[in-house]
């Protein structure tokens, strides 16, 4: 005989699925983030291929159950290989009303809706500004959809009434542990990656240890027993690669990259930076990071972060700061004196929605001519672009070692999407990383005739191969000399204001950015054929979206390809002749057109743009649209 | 990781060995031809190898001072030599970094990184050349300007209050600071070699004279006939007294700083410098009054206040040293994998 819960548990159906995009909706006090965070580490552990995108507000608390205050989760996770986070859910799950107002249209037709029912009180609705009497979930409007109603709120509380000793405020924010725990039943998925996590998260208050992990385990077991829910899917794991993974975002992705290229350069590393939203989380993680003898400085505001970071390259450490666009547009005139100087730099941009404030939480990709050109006086950069989150380590990497062995500033350009979104990360062993061959000038370089016969001196800016300088750093017996932001003579590096010297000195800085060209990979092409009808030309953080829609365009028979830039200035040498193989140039952009200018500027092609100035990632199904569009 | 310290040497060095093969071009007659002159002797005299020597400008006349030091330099942007030196001083505690800005660099465009380097007390030698004028813009108002002072920017006079810039700094937590003047050199060599010995941020103020745009700024305090009368040299453990026998003296009466005539008191009644004093140390910085003002107190000079703090760099390579022992020297490959791996076979 059985009993009546094995009763139950023998008639749910497992149904297999090959991808699936959950979006997480609530307060931004309700532990989405949490919980979605959860929910992907937990898949990924099992092995399905993932992408997430978190959405949140820009105020930390924003009133309690209003439309403002919804934060979201869209994790997209499979068996089969995932770019993106998804264009649309297959199931929404919401905290209150106001959570699902603002998500609702991001659901597909006959989505799943989990509600927390006591999130629709008449007060929650209100705040959601649905109109007096209106309940979403009681009026019929939601038919078509899979609704399922639960009281997490008051199932949280029945969980923890007699033993918990918490008050009612601390349980109620344990009810994310909840929609965790159905979450994972749901999908098959195990409990023991979010135990672990509980455990070390709250190993100073164990009571918390215990009250989460009941309600977590109460979240599984309402899934396991309750009737209504019949069907429980199951994501197989992706044919990813052979290999160890890890889940990475991009922030810290970056601080890695950062962290490696110290190491490998055997240099300190300096991290000069100024909070700023989305990019602060690359100094939280570089500050934990101590033991590496690094040294983080939270600068008293952005010129002060960039230029300590100079001084810190000039006494030879790897110098970097980091921000967003408003603070870059503060230390442009501080880049300009590392330009001028000839000393390396890194600095990151982690590009959020412009101008001014414009949309702190929100990404964009609209910086790319302030990286470009947005500085006084000829003022070139090595300009490069992370395409995902485990590319920000890869890009990192990329930017100290071209910083160091050029002697230039270089602008890493990420974005909220990427800074924030995580997927797996097939990481590398530290030995198969590349050294940063760095060598300090210990000896003076040259013969000069004074007067007298010939003395041997030291000149600050002779140049090799590479157009590049010798780096004598403070300390160095006799080769003391001055740098500064004034031009300065060829080879002496004192003042000078003649005019020869100015152009010639001028030409010389962008002839020595140019020259890294000869030092970085050639432009491949990521997807499609080598020559054809339709390129479709991305940068940055459109990668996944982009790379989505053309496999999906592809197997409807359109002759169409992908490459996607990661080196922006100076350009990849072959971009010109691989862009002129194609009949149309398709350039999707989340800004108003900043690289298609570039690219119709320096090649004098017709490119197609198309831009999204949104605040969100294109979708893979609005690039599939537009290319099917241009096909005609 | 052990803080390093700024190497010491025996070699024996001049003041030529400091002087750079750069043509000097501030004006003629100006008060930044004797700084730069007593830099270049105490230099030599501080027992430091010349390659560990720093100086750090950002933009003004007095900011091309590095130029003509022997030694490494950066002339670097507007107000900004504060924090390119802060960047410098935490990650190479081993060279001793000096720091040369003028009243506009400092105080007006660089206003924020000073107080925030002052806090910090990193070990950096600021010396602040004071004309309250803008020289190298030809002749605007400055920060240290007094009110009604006629300068090109201000034809009818200047109407902003100026700041007190000891009594800002000590008000932003600096660990020393000190008075000199460019037509001083014995007494400015004896203040630069105390603000080398201090470790931390020190600072010393050093009134100069721009004799294009604001001449004789600061004459009654620099020239001989009213010199004694108006300035007050405060030595620690020795009485104030001023004037040309020394014959007056301050004495405190409550709060409030009175001058008195020293055959009048005993000599223990007057004020005894102490510059480890701190509220001392505050009323003294005020003892700012325009010197044509009837009854007002003489210019101090001298070192105001000083105090050990410990630095912000020594802070942090205690922080890091702290950090290894708790969870061992950085290891890559254990920071690439991360809190949880999974293997795909």
């Amino acid at each position: 005989m059985t009993t009546p819960i094995e009763e139950i548990t023998k008639q749910k159906t497992n149904k297999e699925l090959k991808e699936v995009v959950i979006l997480f909706a609530g307060d931004s006090g309700d532990g989405i983030q949490l919980t979605g965070t959860q929910f992907t580490n937990t898949n990924a552990l099992f092995g399905n291929d993932i992408s997430t995108f978190p959405n949140y507000p820009a105020e930390i608390r924003a009133p309690a159950g209003t439309l403002a205050g919804v934060s979201g989760f869209q994790v997209n996770f499979g068996s089969v290989n995932i770019y993106t986070a998804g264009d649309q859910s297959d199931v929404l799950v919401v905290m209150n009303a106001a959570a699902l107002k603002a998500s609702l249209r991001s659901l597909k037709k006959n989505g799943i809706i989990i509600a927390n029912t006591s999130g629709f009180e008449p007060k929650n609705l209100e705040l959601a500004k649905y109109p007096k009497g209106v309940n979403p979930l009681k009026d019929g409007s939601l038919e078509g959809y899979t609704v399922h109603e639960i009281d997490i709120t008051k199932l949280t509380r029945a969980c923890l009434e007699n033993n918990s000793g918490l008050g009612v405020k601390e349980i109620d924010r344990s009810k994310n542990m909840f929609v965790l725990g159905f979450i994972l039943w749901m999908y098959n998925r195990s409990m023991e990656p979010s135990l672990n996590y509980l455990k070390e998260q709250f190993k100073k208050r164990p009571e918390l240890i215990e009250t989460n992990t009941k309600v977590l385990k109460a979240g599984y077991n309402y899934g396991e027993t309750t009737e209504t829910f019949t069907t429980r899917y199951e994501v197989k794991a992706a044919p990813m690669p052979k290999g160890t993974y890890r889940s990475i975002m991009g922030n810290q992705a970056t601080a890695l990259g950062l962290i490696s290229a110290s190491k490998k350069a055997g240099l300190t590393l300096f991290y000069g930076t100024y909070p700023i939203t989305p990019a602060s989380d690359i100094l939280h993680e570089l500050a934990k990071h101590k033991n590496f003898g690094i040294k983080t400085f939270q600068a008293e505001d952005e010129i002060a972060a960039v230029c300590s970071a100079i001084g810190a390259s000039f006494g030879g450490n790897l110098g970097i700061t980091g921000s967003s666009g408003p603070g870059i547009a503060l230390k442009g005139e501080a880049i300009g004196l590392a330009v001028m100087m000839e000393l390396p730099l890194v600095v990151i941009n982690v590009q959020r929605g412009g101008p001014s404030t414009g949309l702190p939480t929100k990404t964009e990709q609209a910086d790319l001519m302030q990286a470009m050109y947005g500085r006084n006086g000829e003022c070139p950069l090595i300009v490069l672009a992370a395409s995902s989150p485990s590319d920000c380590f890869t890009m990192a990497f990329e930017a100290c070692k071209l910083s160091l062995q050029h002697m230039t500033p270089v602008m890493l350009l990420t974005d909220g999407y990427i800074a924030n979104g995580a997927e797996p990360w097939l990481y590398p062993k530290a030995s198969d990383l590349p050294e940063i061959k760095v060598s300090f000038t210990t000896k003076k370089n040259s013969l000069k005739e004074n007067g007298e016969g010939k003395v041997e001196k030291y000149l600050p800016y002779l140049r090799d191969e590479k157009l590049s300088r010798p780096w004598a750093i403070p300390g160095t017996k006799g080769l003391e000399h001055r740098v500064g932001g004034i031009e300065k003579e060829h080879e002496t590096g004192n003042i000078s204001y003649d005019p020869d010297n100015h152009e010639f000195m001028v030409k010389m800085r962008q002839a020595k950015v140019d020259k890294v060209a000869d030092y970085i990979p050639e432009q491949k092409i990521d997807n499609g054929k080598e020559k054809g009808k339709i390129l479709v030309l991305g940068w940055g953080s459109t990668y996944g979206s982009i790379k989505t829609a053309v496999i999906d365009c592809i197997a409807k028979g359109i002759d169409v390809s992908h490459a996607h830039v990661k080196y922006m200035n100076p350009l990849p040498k072959n971009l010109g002749s691989l862009l002129k193989k194609f009949d149309k140039v398709l350039m999707p952009e989340m800004n108003n057109g900043q690289f298609s200018r570039i690219i119709r500027d320096k090649f004098l092609i017709d490119a197609i743009g198309f831009d999204k100035i949104k605040g969100a990632p294109f979708t893979a199904g609005e690039l599939s649209k537009k290319i099917e569009e241009i096909n005609k | 990781m052990t803080t390093a310290t700024i190497p010491t040497t025996t070699e024996k060095l001049t003041s030529k060995d400091f002087t750079s093969d750069q043509e000097v071009r501030w004006c003629p007659g100006c008060g930044d031809y004797s700084i730069l002159k007593q830099v270049q002797t105490v230099m030599p005299e501080l027992g430091i190898p010349r390659e560990n020597i720093v100086f750090v400008s950002g933009i003004g006349c007095s900011s091309r001072f590095p130029y003509y030091m022997e030694t490494f330099g950066m002339h670097s942007i507007h107000g900004r030599a504060t924090a390119v030196a802060s960047g410098l001083k935490v990650t190479r505690p081993d060279l001793s970094v000096w720091l040369v800005t003028g009243d506009g660099d400092a105080l007006s465009i660089g206003g924020n990184h000073m107080i925030h380097l002052l806090r910090r007390n990193i070990n950096i030698n600021i010396l602040l050349f004071n004309n309250e004028i803008y020289g190298l813009t030809k002749g605007q108002y400055s920060p240290t300007s007094h009110i009604g002072q006629v300068t090109k920017s201000s034809p009818y006079g200047a109407i902003d209050h100026p700041f007190n810039p000891l009594a800002l700094t000590l008000g932003a937590g600096a660990t020393f600071i000190a008075r000199s003047m460019d037509r001083d050199p014995v007494h400015l060599r004896g203040i630069l070699k105390k603000a080398n010995e201090h470790i931390g941020t020190s600072f010393v103020e050093i009134y100069q004279n721009c004799n294009v745009f604001n001449d004789g700024a600061f004459e009654v305090f620099t020239e001989k006939a009213s010199k004694k009368e108006e300035t007050l040299f405060m030595e620690t453990g020795k009485p104030l007294i001023f004037g040309q026998n020394n014959e007056h003296g301050v004495k405190l009466d409550g709060f409030k700083p009175v001058i008195v005539n020293v055959a009048d008191v005993s000599v223990n009644d007057l004020w005894i410098h102490d510059e480890r004093e701190e509220m001392k140390a505050t009323i003294l910085t005020r003892f700012f009054d325009d010197p044509k003002k009837a009854g007002h107190l003489p210019r101090p000079f001298g070192v105001f206040y000083t105090e050990d703090r410990p630095t912000y760099e020594s802070a942090l390579t205690a922080q890091i040293n702290d950090t290894i022992k708790a969870k061992g020297e950085g290891d890559l490959d254990t920071l690439l994998r991360g809190r949880e791996s999974w293997t795909i076979n």
